[in-house]
């Protein structure tokens, strides 16, 4: 059996007193969507602000295996996440470059390849062919996803002017330009209406299946998680309490109890 | 007529030098969001470092005015810029995440260092320097009064405009341009798109002292003398035209820069030499009375 893409074993985050994540292990494989449900307070965005460099975990460790080596998440500086390792998140909140174009959001996420192509940008500078090149690749995978989101025609808006639905998925295609080999996404079908859900829906399986990355997705919304995900982690008070596939997710007694509240002792 | 005509020659030339020392405050205000009251020393030792250059070279008996002035400019661009580099890394780095004033009292404590530190180096005399380009056109004449336009101030001019239309490019087409733009919309989100949030920084730092650099250059040349203390009034009044065209924006800065200039040579023609500095410290007053944000500034916007 191969190395899972990330392997996340016994991580722990405490605040001073407050655990906020407790000994979580959890695996999550290329090319599949790994969900973490839970009610609100769960820990969920904690896992991802020490997968992506925002919180230095207290103990554990968060192994990500690619094809360009191992890397350790939990002892990385935050931008090199993303150059070296390739790990990509979006946020609860749509964190775009407001004033800068749809287009120009999509070129940022490649600015190490267009740096590496222009030699620290001596070779841009001269107008070098090389440069050139690499700028028209980028402007070529930009207007890809912008195809593949149905933006193509707003490319040269203000981002900060597209309307909610469109930001959701051009953070994701943002995301996707950074060639990431792990996609987080933090509740990206919040505040979406059930039209743009299933375009989100469509985006996600597509991403899955034609570009070689694993997803990992925190949701609310549980007839999405149910629908798309391959793999359920569910997180209560910190803890682990279930994982599996979402049928096996969707009748845990454990689960069940987390979501509805169960008193203990009527239960017993 | 003539007057005004010469006035206006001036006045631009000047508000070339102000222009290009503002879009170093300005980018670095739009990036970290500090005021980096050092910029104004920084200007200074570019200025010194091309009398170095030209004063040494010069003994050598090596090139022409020319030759000279170039090699100057790209010397002073480089020394500037390795100013800028560490003045962030010393001074301002080490206390990013720390609260506001802290990296302002940091800056203000480095412009005292720099001027103490070129004032011991170099002594506290002003040092001369003797004309490089000379001659000119004559516009106009009116009796004993001619309006001249030297080759100098057109180079100045000149300069100028080039240096701005290529830095603006810079930053609109450039993946370095996307990169700045991006860490001072939102440095996190930046830093995870896998962009090196310090280096682009260290970056902006350096470009805004190699442009200051220039304008030292300028006007090291243009006046003829320069002493340790001529980057805090320049300073001063290049941070007050980058106000006035709205901090934070690089066209702004640029138009600040030429407006400063125009009414201090403006109001030293038509009025007193003696309260010029009072002209237009007093715009920066007014600005900041009735439109906060600078003429091309963007009203702030509370982050969600």
């Amino acid at each position: 059996m191969t190395a899972p893409l990330l392997a996340v074993d016994r991580l722990t985050m405490r605040f001073g007193g407050l655990v906020a994540i407790d000994a979580v292990s959890f695996h999550a494989e290329n090319q599949k969507i790994t969900s973490i449900i839970g009610p609100n307070g769960a820990g969920k965005t904690t896992v991802f602000n020490c997968l992506t460099g925002f919180y230095k975990p207290t103990s554990g460790r968060l192994l990500l295996t690619t094809p360009k080596g191992e890397f350790h998440l939990e002892r990385m500086e935050d931008f090199r996440i993303n150059q070296r390792a390739g790990v990509a998140r979006t946020f609860q909140n749509i964190r775009l470059f407001p004033a800068m174009s749809v287009l120009e959001n999509l070129m940022v996420a490649q600015h190490n390849k267009l740096m590496r192509a222009s030699v620290w940008s001596l070779a841009g500078l001269l107008g070098l062919g090389a440069y050139r090149r690499a700028e028209r690749d980028a402007v070529e995978l930009g207007r890809y996803w912008l195809e593949r989101i149905d933006l193509i025609d707003r490319a040269d808006k203000p981002a900060g002017d597209l309307p909610y639905g469109d930001q959701r998925r051009l953070e994701i295609a943002r995301a996707m330009c950074s060639e990431p080999r792990l996609l987080c996404l933090d509740e990206p079908a919040a505040g979406l209406n059930p039209r743009e859900t299933l375009l989100l829906n469509d985006l996600l399986r597509f991403i899955r299946d034609e570009h070689n990355a694993g997803v990992l997705l925190i949701e609310h919304d549980m007839s999405m998680v149910m629908e798309i995900s391959d793999h359920i982690v569910v997180l209560d008070y910190g803890r682990k309490i279930a994982e599996g596939d979402p049928e096996a997710v969707r009748n845990n007694p454990a689960v069940i109890r987390a979501y509805l509240g169960e008193d203990e002792e009527e239960s017993a | 007529m003539e007057y005004f005509l010469q006035q206006l020659i001036n006045g631009v030339t000047l508000g070339s030098i102000y222009g290009l020392i503002a879009i170093g405050y300005t980018m670095v205000y739009g990036i970290i969001g500090m005021i980096n009251f050092a910029h104004g020393d920084i200007f200074m030792i570019g200025a010194f470092s091309g009398l170095i250059v030209i004063v040494g070279l010069g003994a050598l008996g090596l090139g022409s005015a020319g030759g000279l002035i170039v090699v100057a400019i790209i010397g002073a661009m480089i020394v500037a810029a390795a100013y800028g580099w560490a003045l962030e890394r010393i001074a301002y780095r080490p206390l990013r995440g720390s609260f506001r004033l802290a990296a302002l009292i940091s800056a203000i404590g480095m412009s005292i260092l720099l001027q103490n530190y070129v004032q011991l180096a170099q002594g506290a005399r002003v040092k001369p320097l003797q004309p490089m380009i000379e001659g000119g056109f004559v516009l106009m004449q009116k009796g004993d009064f001619t309006v001249n336009l030297s080759y100098l101030q057109i180079i100045i001019v000149g300069t100028t405009i080039a240096l701005m239309t290529g830095f603006s490019l810079l930053i609109a087409k450039t993946s370095i341009g996307r990169s700045q733009r991006a860490c001072e919309q939102d440095m996190k989100m930046a830093a995870l798109l896998g962009l090196d949030v310090n280096r682009t920084i260290s970056l902006t730092f350096m470009m805004g002292a190699a442009l200051a650099a220039v304008a030292g250059m300028m006007f090291l040349i243009y006046y003829g003398v320069i002493d340790f203390f001529i980057g805090f009034l320049v300073g001063i009044k290049a941070f007050t035209a980058a106000v006035l065209g709205g901090i934070g924006s690089l066209p702004g800065a640029m138009l600040g820069g030429l407006l400063i200039g125009l009414i201090e040579t403006f109001w030293s023609g038509y009025f007193t030499v003696e309260y010029k500095d009072v002209a237009a410290f007093a715009i920066l007053v007014l600005v900041l009375i009735f439109r906060p944000t600078g003429l091309l500034g963007r009203p702030e916007v509370e982050k969600v």
